[in-house]
């Protein structure tokens, strides 16, 4: 018996919440894909992608509501290169756009020039390179606006858990720290503070502290009495073992991976010794996980819609950075001589790739949606009642 | 199920030991209310039960507490998780994850729990208590009976046998108070959980209780049949001091009992009946004089009672009924018109008038998040005020510096000691003679004055509850306000710690100040308030004196008033209208 596609697209399309890992492949992909090119029709393009998916696919959740920071963040670095090319030396290439009064320095400072000519080489080549790390912080920010940050540290390997779970209860923890420090600067203005000044100060931070460290006792006790930390009897020794091994590797791993990236370094530093010190890192990880027992409320599943999310994010990454150094002529636009940055339609096609979980991943469910849905389903009753 | 043998407990640094010798046997399938005075042991003796008393506060345990067979000694907290489901006072401090459901979750996956039986525990336990519908909703924005519930819930998916509550509705409303308490015995009479249940009013759950275990306060622990324990206690509900009074036996312990047996009473109250307006016109200095020293005292000699003659300067202004001028005769102390307090897209208070006597003590009541605490912090001018005027002595409280506002109205925020930031009381004392420009050493005779005895050099987190509310009051009051407003004053307060408050708000009112006392307590109100505002939603939906407004309505009537019916609100009228009728008898 087989289900009609159209049947089998319903039910992969019902509304869920993916896999935080699948968002996070697919923005790391197209991270990956402009850190390839200064090109800023290329980057442009995916920005446009990026924001796409975002405004098609994300929750109301307030992690998913601070998008529009990380926009402000890439517009701010855009304008901080471009205004340092236009206050520090802009006159790189012969098409002088303005010139402003260039403020002369003492002799010291011979190598730095304050304003004065200003060129549309230098102020085009700032705002390509601004561009280009605005778009990869974007595109974390539509990581982090996909998948809920909470979920993803849970997602860690159980060696890890406690730390994992450490971090979740310092985020939550930060609200309280502001509200709390709300309340206490309210409370001191009816002690006549003024809320300013080193007294003040002091007014205000030993009453949060205070509160902070009764709440975090309290927090403690609670979690004790719930069964956090209930630990199966391992052999000491087999403990040290794990210590050793996971130490042991994570050091292999860094030396590992300076051996790949230094070209110069002798070879068996590089890719054996990054094997070497994985495999001992995984083994100490899996050693620690088994002292800790504990199951997963409804864990993330991984399946054909989280496949494609992150498949089409390789894929940008892969296919560019293929395509360019195939043909680099979309690599990085021309300065001198300016020239038009270009995109050929194979570049397009395959940014475009990234766009299509705006369309092919299934619906984040909405949680405001949820509550006005629930609150006519109580009103009958009311009704009823009321009779 | 939980056996105590022998058990004492002796703090690090603590002279005396908390708990002294305690034999105790809780069975299976029971409600046990543990009652007793701030600081008696209560709470060492709830955490002793799951082991967080030594495990976690540190402390000697001498003796042996075994659960379910399971010695706490070999089995830390986390060890007995599966056994005891421990709630503690303030549900939200011992939330760690931040939705319902996840919630309900955290402790099943501690235990390693398979995920499909998770599943279905967690769907059981949101249906069992009622949360289904909250299942998404961030804990932080329940209501305080939900997240009450959800914290039950949330030990509850562990399967416990025993379930141990730290006051589990002090800081709720009545009605919220009524939906866990529901909760709680829904789960002791259908699913046999032990609970065991600490809880400063009394009135709210001493009739769902199988067995009372008191601690009189000296580290000893007295354990039986409600009605017997309760006879001699020297805290108790007001319908157990009626009893008393009356000499109902056995004593009722829920108001369903007393009504039954107070026909004669109600009769004898009868031809000598006090006017409906008995309630404002009494004195304060009267109000506060508790019936359990009168008649239950017993042998537990109350060791903190404050000699109702140290509160010198205005002790007996309102002794009389003739010496007490009418509170019309002084005027208005504020006055506010169309007051509208608004966060973003939510009014908090909708356009509220309301005028304040001098020497009148008002009760604000009403649910939680009724506006209450955002009026009173518009009406001193420290919080947000949107539209609307407020007169104080002809000034603006929001308009002027927050140092003269203080002068024209005192607030006691709920959360009183985040106005203290110094080491010892003298320190806070003097720093607050410094902030109001007084003499040195005018706080602190302030402070001897409201509450007697407080050592100079102690930190002020080391006071009680009471103390350091009186500490905070003092400091208020140097600024000597007009008009002073308390904000949920009886938190955490037990009945002589709320005898003592209302003696110190009477003879405040005594003083010509305008008190206004934002409170669940309806007993509280019946004691100290003459007039009661009731709000909901932001608006004012009840005014009036507070015989007719409590004793009126349904959820907010006082026991008192629900067994012997209107005017009646305190045990304390009743003794006094009997004496009257004595005298009157013999004269």
């Amino acid at each position: 018996m087989t289900l009609s596609p159209a049947l089998r697209w319903r039910a992969y399309h019902l509304p869920r919440t993916l896999h935080p890992a699948a968002w996070w492949v697919w923005a790391l992909g197209l991270a990956v894909a402009a850190s390839r090119t200064t090109n800023p029709l290329l980057l442009a393009l995916i920005l446009a992608v990026a924001c796409t998916v975002v405004v098609a696919r994300r929750g109301d959740a307030p992690w998913a509501l601070a998008f529009r920071l990380y926009l402000y963040v890439g517009a701010f670095i855009v304008l901080m290169r471009v205004a340092f090319r236009v206050v520090f030396g802009g006159n790189t290439g012969g098409t002088i756009l303005f010139t402003l009064p260039t403020i002369p320095l003492p002799d010291w400072l011979a190598g730095i020039r304050l304003l004065g000519a200003v060129s549309a080489e230098s102020v085009l080549g700032g705002f390509y390179d601004g561009l280009r790390l605005a778009t990869m912080i974007v595109c974390i920010g539509a990581a982090n606006a996909l998948a809920n940050p909470k979920r993803l540290l849970k997602t860690v390997p159980s060696a890890l858990y406690d730390v994992g779970s450490a971090v979740v209860v310092a985020l939550s923890v930060f609200p309280q720290l502001a509200e709390s420090v709300q309340r206490v600067r309210r409370a001191r203005r009816l002690r006549g503070g003024s809320g300013r000044g080193l007294r003040a100060l002091r007014g205000i931070i030993i009453p949060v502290l205070e509160d902070a460290l009764d709440r975090s006792l309290l927090l403690a006790s609670a979690m004790d009495s719930r069964g956090y930390g209930r630990s199966a009897q391992v052999p000491r020794g087999t403990r040290a073992l794990a210590g050793v091994c996971t130490l042991v590797g994570l050091v292999g791993v860094c030396v590992g991976i300076y051996g790949v990236l230094d070209g110069t370094a002798p070879a068996a530093l590089g890719l054996p010794m990054l094997v070497l010190g994985l495999a001992l890192a995984a083994g100490g990880f899996i050693l620690t996980g088994r002292r800790v027992q504990r199951s997963r409320y409804r864990p993330d599943s991984w399946g054909l819609a989280e496949s494609v999310v992150a498949g089409s994010g390789i894929l940008v990454g892969l296919l560019l950075s293929v395509l360019l150094s195939v043909d680099p002529t979309n690599l990085h636009p021309s300065l001198f001589p300016l020239s038009w940055p270009q995109a050929e339609l194979p570049v397009v096609l395959a940014i475009l790739v990234g766009a299509l979980p705006a369309v092919l991943a299934p619906p984040t469910p909405l949680t405001a949606e949820e509550l006005r849905t629930a609150m006519p389903r109580r009103a009958p009753e009311l009704v009823e009642a009321g009779r | 199920m939980i056996r105590f043998e022998d058990v004492s407990v002796t703090y690090v640094g603590a002279d005396l030991p908390a708990l002294r010798h305690v034999d105790l046997e809780l069975p299976e399938g029971e409600l046990s209310l543990v009652v007793g005075r701030t600081g008696a042991g209560k709470s060492t003796l709830l955490r002793a039960i799951n082991g967080l008393v030594p495990h976690f506060t540190g402390g000697h345990l001498e003796g042996r507490v075994t659960v379910d067979g399971l010695d706490t000694c070999d089995h830390p907290p986390r060890e007995l998780a599966h056994v005891v489901g421990m709630v503690g006072q303030d549900p939200l401090a011992g939330f760690v994850t931040d939705t319902v459901e996840e919630e309900l979750a955290y402790g099943m996956e501690q235990l390693a729990v398979a995920p499909d039986v998770m599943r279905k525990r967690v769907e059981e336990t949101l249906d069992l208590l009622g949360i289904a519908e909250l299942r998404r909703r961030p804990l932080r924005t329940l209501s305080g009976g939900q997240q009450q519930r959800v914290a039950i819930g949330s030990v509850l998916t562990m399967g416990p046998r025993v379930l141990v509550l730290d006051e589990p509705t002090s800081a709720l409303d009545p009605t919220a108070a009524e939906e866990a308490l529901a909760a709680i015995t829904r789960l002791v009479h259908d699913l046999g959980i032990t609970a065991v249940v600490a809880e400063h009013r009394m009135e709210r759950v001493v009739q769902y209780a199988d067995r009372v275990v008191l601690l009189p306060g000296d580290g000893v622990v007295v354990s039986g049949e409600p009605a017997a324990v309760l006879a001699d206690s020297p805290v108790a509900p007001p319908v157990v001091e009626l009893g008393r009074v009356a000499g109902w036996s056995p004593l009722p312990l829920s108001v369903r009992d007393a009504r039954r047996v107070a026909g004669p009473l109600r009769e004898s109250l009868r031809p000598g009946a006090p006017s409906p307006g008995i309630s404002t016109d009494r004195a304060p200095g009267e109000v506060t004089s508790s019936p359990t020293e009168r008649v239950g005292a017993g042998g537990f000699t109350p060791t903190e009672r404050v000699g109702a003659g140290s509160f010198t300067p205005t002790e007996r202004v309102g002794a009389g009924d003739s010496g007490r001028p009418s509170a019309s005769a002084r005027g208005p102390a504020l006055l506010a018109r169309k007051v509208v307090v608004r966060y973003g897209d939510v009014l908090a208070v909708r356009g509220v008038d309301l005028t304040l006597e001098s020497g009148t003590v008002t009760a604000l009541m009403g649910r939680n998040g009724s506006g209450k605490s955002s009026l009173l912090w518009a009406l001193q001018g420290s919080g947000p005020r949107h539209s609307g005027t407020v007169e104080v002595q002809g000034q603006d409280p929001g308009a002027v510096s927050a140092r003269v506002a203080r002068e024209l109205v005192g607030l006691v925020p709920q959360s009183a000691s985040d106005l203290l930031y110094l080491e010892t009381v003298d320190a806070e004392c003097g720093a607050a003679d410094e902030e109001s420009g007084r003499d040195v050493g005018t706080t602190r005779a302030l402070l001897d004055r409201i509450a007697p005895g407080i050592v100079g050099d102690r930190h002020p987190r080391d006071l009680s509850e009471g103390q350091r509310l009186s500490l905070v009051l003092a400091v208020q009051l140097v600024a000597a306000p007009d008009v002073l407003m308390l904000d949920e004053p009886t938190r955490g307060l037990d009945y002589r710690a709320k005898d003592e408050l209302a003696r110190i708000v009477g003879e405040l009112a005594a003083t010509g100040k305008a008190v206004v006392v934002a409170t669940h307590d309806v007993e509280f109100v019946a004691t100290v308030a003459q007039r009661a505002i009731v709000m909901a939603e932001g608006e004012i939906v009840a005014d009036g004196t507070a015989a007719e407004v409590i004793g009126a309505s349904p959820m907010f009537a006082p026991q008192v008033a629900k067994i012997l019916g209107q005017p009646w609100l305190t045990v304390s009228q009743v003794i006094e209208a009997r004496l009257g009728i004595l005298t009157g008898g013999v004269g």
